[in-house]
């Protein structure tokens, strides 16, 4: 889960790590409210999860009411790159004296975590680390072992921070990790981390992600969780426990297993359709979850066909077919249906699907003739 | 021959008395599998299906002489059952959890690396591994795979796994091992691991890779392909249409940036001089040809 900046701020304050004092408004007036108890000059930010919220004009400073009223009408509502602004966080205004960036994160290929630090701060880091990628300094820290307040030194020190940052930088980093270990996430990005002309330095915006693995610990991550903006479909595959992420396309993916949800989007697209979604329905293809999985792609009126595509393992084919057949009972579909079914004992089930036959609901035994089938049904051009 | 098991391998299931342990380590056992007993505390003494249930994994390889283990236990208690395995000194560990949470494994992958270097980790978060005819651990379906021989099968998926599995045998192709490793940011053993077993193993003649979104493990397989591999590879990886920051099911799969897309997999692959398939069922058609022309 990625938390949107004011949450992250909340989550860094956890830890002890120095954040602006600031308060969220969703309202113009709110906004002024909030302005005039952090006192003037504040900065009115968007709040969105998507970068380039500055360019966007997302993001203004106002020295007084009038200014803030301005501001966060223009804001609010505002489109930032498909995300549209429904909150704003307001906090008080920094003075600047320098832009730094510290993060944390899990480095997969080296299976440690990963500390980096730059004096190159309050820019694209992936841009610095392209350009000049001896301006990032680098720590990898076994899990086993955490990170000592040593080791922190070493890493402001490599990144070459002013020396008056630098006891503030160490206690930062020592408490970023904190946060980024016990906090279980999976990013923890301070960018810019800041030092102001009296010599304090904090945190001017944070990111974070959280490991949605690590919910059953984290009880206080309730609170994040309903201001998450879902698009609506994946809203009720969230609420009907399915894995789910919206496309864009026409033709509705229902597959068994992640690799084969994934898959199947391939070959739709592969043949010239375009996946509406893809649909992870774990490893069993019970009725219920069947009906679930259809009941979440009929919400979605870009599909006009959709494409069912189970390998039968432990589960047998003709359960799987006998499934599909009452999950059919149970919900209306608007649109046809074309299954693949294959593995243990496919025959069966493709027997059993066969009594169901119609132009709205055909099997086919291969992935990819499935997927041409429902590409054209869907009115899509096959190749 | 097999990678990491055989029919000797002698399996203990932590979280036999459990629904999904039960269910699989009957079935394994029923496969052939050398079960020899559970493992779930305060249930020493109880048996299920006359498999004998321990307190401990101390206790259970001290009575059986188990060298593997099954685990099949929630996320809370994963991390903790895979240790518990290695302190007891088991060699092969296959850990079917899904969701644990990925500091706890990067935890536990550097706590085995640095205290138990003899134990490998397969998993977590994968289906495990079936030596067909010989031994299988996990959740994959024996019925569809085929004992003799000569292809080998690593995949971070699952569903994909069986398909590539159930392709081969109906073409009449075999599989001396087919090892699943999951779909975690974290897995205990990597493509490498499983490209180097099959390369020194001399009954397996080719390989089949299949890779998904995220990560560089692909990318690193490649490499070892180009430089290590003298045996012909076919790979195939999924999420070409993926976007990207969007978790794609597994916890792994997911492209960050420029980094981890299917696109650039493929290319790295195909550049190792692996052959690269646009879906599964090509795959075995690749391995088909492969084959026939060993």
């Amino acid at each position: 889960m990625d938390l949107f900046e004011y949450q992250g701020k909340q989550y860094f304050s956890r830890f002890g790590i120095p954040v602006s004092p600031g308060g969220v408004a969703d309202t113009v007036d709110e906004a002024v409210a909030t302005a005039e108890k952090v006192g003037y000059p504040v900065v009115v930010k968007a709040q969105v999860q998507v970068g380039g919220r500055g360019k966007a004009g997302g993001i203004k400073l106002a020295d007084s009411a009038d200014e803030v009223r301005t501001h966060a009408g223009n804001i609010l509502g505002m489109d930032i790159r498909g995300h549209v602004v429904k909150r704003l966080w307001i906090e008080h205004a920094s003075d600047i004296a320098k832009e730094y960036y510290a993060s944390f994160t899990l480095d997969r290929a080296a299976k440690l975590h990963l500390g980096m630090v730059s004096a190159k701060g309050g820019v694209d880091i992936e841009q610095v680390a392209e350009e000049d990628p001896g301006a990032i300094a680098r720590l990898h820290i076994d899990p086993t072992q955490g990170l000592d307040e040593a080791a922190a030194r070493g890493l402001v020190e490599e990144a070459n921070l002013d020396p008056e940052a630098a006891d503030g930088a160490v206690d930062i980093l020592v408490k970023l990790y904190r946060c980024f270990v016990e906090g279980d996430a999976d990013l923890v990005e301070i960018n810019p981390l800041i030092l102001t002309p009296d010599g304090r330095v904090h945190a001017l915006d944070a990111k974070v992600t959280l490991d949605d693995n690590a919910a059953f610990r984290h009880p206080e991550w309730d609170e994040f969780r309903g201001l998450e903006v879902l698009d609506p479909r994946e809203a009720l595959a969230r609420q009907k426990g399915l894995q789910y992420v919206g496309l864009d396309g026409f033709v509705g993916i229902i597959a068994n297993g992640a690799g084969l949800a994934m898959s199947t989007c391939d070959v739709v697209e592969q043949v010239g359709g375009k996946p509406a979604n893809f649909l992870d329905i774990g490893g069993g293809a019970s009725a219920e979850v069947m009906a679930n999985a259809l009941e979440v792609i009929n919400t979605d009126e870009k599909v006009k066909a959709i494409f069912i595509n189970i390998f039968g393992g432990i589960t047998r084919g003709e359960e799987v077919a006998n499934g599909i057949v009452a999950a059919l009972g149970r919900v209306e579909i608007r649109s046809p249906i074309v299954i693949r079914l294959d593995g243990t004992n496919a025959d069966e089930g493709r027997k059993i699907l066969a009594e169901h036959e119609s132009d709205r609901l055909m099997s086919l035994p291969t992935m990819i003739d499935a997927a041409r089938r429902a590409t054209e049904l869907a009115g899509g051009k096959t190749r | 021959m097999s990678v990491f098991v055989d029919e000797n391998t002698k399996v203990i299931v932590q979280g036999l008395t459990g629904g999904q342990g039960r269910f699989h380590g009957l079935r394994n056992r029923d496969y052939g599998t050398k079960i020899v007993a559970g493992v779930t505390p305060g249930k020493g003494g109880q048996d299920v299906d006359g498999i004998p249930v321990y307190d401990s994994v101390a206790d259970a390889v001290a009575a059986t002489g188990a060298d593997a283990s099954f685990i099949s236990v929630p996320p809370k208690g994963a991390p903790a059952a895979i240790l518990e395995a290695a302190a007891a000194g088991i060699s092969f560990v296959v850990c079917i959890t899904e969701g644990i949470p990925a500091q706890d494994e990067a935890r536990v992958y550097n706590e085995l690396r640095r205290q138990y270097p003899e134990t490998r980790l397969l998993g977590p978060n994968c289906p495990g591994i079936i030596s067909p005819g010989k031994c299988n651990i996990g959740i994959t379906s024996g019925d569809i795979a085929m004992p003799g021989g000569p292809v080998g099968i690593v995949s971070r998926s699952g569903t994909l796994t069986y398909q590539a599995l159930y392709d081969l045998t109906q073409k009449g192709v075999g599989q001396t091992t087919c090892v699943g490793i999951g779909g975690d940011p974290v897995p205990g053993t990597n493509f490498i691991d499983c490209l180097a077993a099959f390369e020194s193993d001399p009954e397996t003649k080719a390989v089949i890779l299949i890779g998904e979104i995220g990560g560089s493990e692909e990318e690193k397989a490649a490499d070892f392909i180009a430089k290590e591999m003298s045996k012909p590879v076919v790979a195939y990886i999924a999420g070409v249409t993926a976007p990207p920051g969007r978790k794609m099911g597994h916890a792994g799969a997911i492209i960050s940036g420029s980094k981890g897309t299917a696109k650039a997999k493929m290319e790295a692959l195909e550049g190792a001089g692996a052959r690269v398939a646009l879906n599964p069922t090509q795959a075995a058609e690749m391995m088909v040809e492969v084959v026939a022309g060993l």
